[in-house]
């Protein structure tokens, strides 16, 4: 469980690229990537180790007006959560 | 005719000059051939035109890159075009300064081979004591804070000790671990004998792989790759031909994989000539084995033929002498019987006394 006043970043080996093919987001790690949709690469673009996990939320809110806060908190840290299992995003202790 | 799918890696062999002679190096075995290596200039546009066609991957390899002094040139141009770069070395012959001189750059990511957990057995498979500077290079990465891979390729003599191996990388705080079982094709095919190992060994190394996955889950990624001897259905060889992967020879090929121009009557044109674009689209040896209209049965009418692409083209032609037959690994090819002596042959578990042939830039003898 990531802890509300957790900073996520982005580990050392993940890079976020935009993808001119696309138009969408690109997460890039050795060997790899994960094409992201754009609530992802939303959430991604936040995780700079300088935003809480809170801070996070509450900007996304202000750009997924339509979502309801529990919900949209709950999303955010699965995502996180499943990041942080594929060593893709750190979260300093 | 298929269409050219959009590319995402770029695999840029720089050279095939290395320092070591790895007894399954994934080179040709004729490689002192492609002497006429690319210059700088040639390079940088071929990074340019990879990237606009959809490129956003280089993994700059060899041979052993750090034998180009343009090498920090090519990682600038790379970053300039916001390309993943990635280095893929034996770690020799590297200054720390000319490290830094990488990270200053902007490179991504540093893979680094190492033959085994053990000095003397390491650098027995490297044909030359390489293994303690290994391990320093692997120190440096970490200490200028590169991501790190370690890569380790499996065999009969040191898959006894893939969890040496995984404990090595652990010290060194590997962010991901490659344990790659030898394919055996170019040097390793030569070796096979000596290299292939029995199916218990196997399947060994992969439970304690599979363990340590779960074990250094988001700490160290652990990656176990099966040789396609003792798998039912062969891999997707390179995401499939001309796919997802391009290859550039160090004398400027563009190719599907690292060995296709080892294929007969195979034509792949040649940078020096064509854009990337051009080569991509219209290459005739590209185009030969791209899609599914060059399959023959029973890949034709296979349920998995959309996902294992009748698997690899070398390994068909290496074992039957027809690069168009099913791959021979697959357990429907008619052609399977090749594959099963082979491992028959690995599995009489005693001891034999084959040496081996160590990578060189003389042509080994046949047999």
């Amino acid at each position: 469980m990531i802890p509300p006043a957790a900073r996520p970043s982005l580990a050392a080996k993940a890079r976020l690229r935009f993808d001119h093919a696309s138009g969408g987001y690109m997460l890039l790690y050795p060997e790899r990537g994960l094409a992201l949709n754009p609530t992802a690469a939303s959430i991604l673009k936040l995780c700079n180790g300088e935003l809480t996990v809170d801070a996070i939320v509450e900007r996304l809110q202000g750009e997924y007006t339509d979502r309801p806060a529990p919900e949209l908190r709950q999303d955010v840290l699965e995502f996180l959560e499943e990041m942080v299992r594929r060593g893709l995003l750190q979260v300093p202790a | 005719m298929s269409p050219a799918p959009r590319p995402y890696t770029l695999v840029a062999e720089l050279t095939y000059a290395c320092p070591l002679h790895c007894v399954y190096c994934s080179n040709p075995v004729d490689f002192a051939r492609h002497r006429d290596v690319l210059d700088t200039a040639t390079w940088r546009r071929v990074l340019r035109e990879a990237e606009r066609l959809g490129v956003v991957q280089v993994n700059f390899t060899g041979g052993e890159p750090l034998l180009r002094p343009d090498l920090e040139a090519l990682v600038e141009e790379a970053r300039a075009l916001d390309l993943y770069t990635n280095l893929i070395t034996s770690g020799l012959p590297l200054e720390r300064a000319r490290l830094e001189r990488l990270r200053r750059l902007g490179l991504d990511n540093v893979q680094v081979s190492i033959q085994d957990a053990r000095p003397a057995e390491s650098d027995r498979i490297a044909g030359r004591e390489a293994f303690h500077r290994k391990l320093e290079v692997a120190r440096w990465v970490k200490e200028l804070g590169f991501p790190l891979t370690v890569n380790t390729v499996l065999h009969r003599e040191n898959l006894d000790r893939a969890g040496e191996v995984i404990a090595l990388a652990e010290e060194l705080h590997a962010d991901r671990l490659e344990l790659a079982n030898t394919q055996y094709l170019g040097w390793a095919l030569l070796n096979r004998q000596t290299l292939l190992p029995t199916p218990a060994q196997i399947e060994s190394a992969r439970s304690v792989a599979v363990a340590a996955r779960k074990r250094l889950e988001g700490r160290m990624e652990v990656v176990f790759v099966v040789p396609d001897y003792y798998v039912e259905f062969p891999p997707a060889c390179m995401d499939g031909w001309g796919r997802r992967f391009m290859v550039v020879s160090p004398d400027g090929l563009l190719l599907p994989c690292l060995l296709a121009h080892t294929l007969p009557g195979l034509s792949f044109g040649n940078v020096r000539d064509q854009s990337v674009d051009e080569l991509w689209t219209s290459s005739p040896g590209l185009a030969a084995f791209r899609g599914e209209s060059w399959m023959p049965e029973p890949c034709r009418s296979c349920a998995r033929r959309s996902i294992d692409f009748g698997g690899c083209r070398c390994q068909a032609f290496h074992l039957t002498g027809n690069a168009g037959a099913t791959d021979p690994a697959c357990s429907l090819s008619p052609d399977h019987a090749l594959v099963e002596a082979a491992r028959a042959d690995a599995a009489r578990a005693a001891p034999r006394l084959v040496s081996f042939k160590y990578r060189s830039a003389r042509a080994p003898a046949a047999g």
